[in-house]
């Protein structure tokens, strides 16, 4: 299982930062053009997954390890719910309250720029994260275990 | 109010029910109505679209769940018990086809806005204060992550948890073998 040819390779090689690039554009924009954390996250899995699908498992394995995929997995989780407690614990009364927003930003001083929107632009960071790191151990997942429950040799 | 809180009960009751019972098809039967009750609650609690989710999920949970136990533990019906079943069965289908057809006639009509008949509709919030509240330009996001955040952390928990189902399907005995490596 060392991958596809060299032409798939090649192509996917120059092809996986630009893919990159674009998912963490999507979600870095996400609360000023449409997109945000999930599509975002898919995007970037995506990159992934392609070269795990050219270069083959190990290979992928190597560049964002199991142990590795599983704790950003965890800090995006845990993120997104620390900016919901943020909320509750500054002074709102409920949870995910945008308190960035109500707190340290007048109304409707900066639309349209960078940084707005208060805790809109971390939470999704944070699903990115999550999404990303969910579907490359997904992929991992299925493509590790066989299903009569045995695990597929490195080779 | 008191709709709700007899749902309420009636959830409460056949979790009970499903925690107790010592048959498996009866406890995967229960825990379906307490789906159907939880999707009732969020229709009274004006969420339709939470309901309609719940709906989906639990009836897909609720077959796989039975397809799962009916090898396990299986009972038989005979006699006048089969003809009871079918007759409980025929009643239940007429009631939902006269309540679908009585839903349908409430529907607006095709292309009309919600917000345009119900004037205190939360979209209508949704689009006057979106923007003064949360500062986002993107009314979407402003309504996954800000109004309705707590829907969007329930939907990443689903991704977790499909990690977990993966992992629990595909690996029968290969905890073993990842302790023990060398057979």
């Amino acid at each position: 299982m060392n991958g596809m040819t060299v032409i798939v390779k090649t192509v996917s090689s120059w092809v996986k930062l630009l893919i990159f690039l674009f998912g963490i554009y999507i979600i870095i924009f996400g609360h000023l053009t449409p997109g945000g954390g999930f599509a975002g996250g898919v995007i970037l899995a995506s990159s992934y997954i392609l070269l795990m699908l050219a270069f083959g498992r190990n290979f992928a394995e190597e560049n964002l390890s199991f142990g590795w995929a599983s704790k950003l997995d965890c800090v995006g989780a845990l993120m997104f719910a620390a900016l919901a407690l943020c909320g509750l614990f500054y002074g709102g009364a409920y949870f995910f309250w945008n308190f960035i927003q109500q707190r340290y930003m007048s109304e409707g001083d900066n639309v349209l720029k960078l940084v707005s929107a208060g805790t809109i632009p971390l939470a999704n960071i944070a699903i990115g994260l999550k999404v990303m790191t969910s579907l490359f151990l997904v992929t991992l997942v299925l493509s590790t275990f066989r299903l009569d429950g045995t695990v597929k040799e490195k080779e | 109010m008191v709709t709700i809180y007899i749902l309420l009960l009636f959830v409460i009751i056949a979790s009970i029910i499903a925690v107790e019972t010592r048959k498996l098809l009866s406890a995967v039967i229960c825990i379906g109505a307490v789906g159907f009750g939880g999707s009732l609650l969020f229709l009274f609690l004006r969420a339709p679209d939470i309901a309609i989710t719940q709906i989906v999920v639990e009836v897909l949970g609720l077959i796989i769940l039975i397809r799962a136990t009916i090898s396990r533990d299986v009972t038989f019906i005979s006699g006048d018990r089969e003809f009871f079943g079918m007759v409980v069965s025929i009643v239940i289908l007429l009631v939902i086809t006269v309540a679908g057809i009585r839903v349908l006639g409430t529907l607006p009509a095709f292309g009309t806005p919600i917000i345009s008949q119900v004037s205190d509709a939360a979209s209508n919030t949704y689009i006057k204060e979106g923007l003064a509240k949360t500062g986002a330009a993107n009314i979407v996001s402003s309504v996954i992550l800000d109004f309705r955040a707590y829907d969007t952390l329930g939907e990443a928990t689903v991704l977790f948890t499909s990690i977990i189902g993966a992992m629990v399907i595909l690996r029968k005995k290969s905890r073993k073998l990842l302790e023990e490596p060398q057979e």
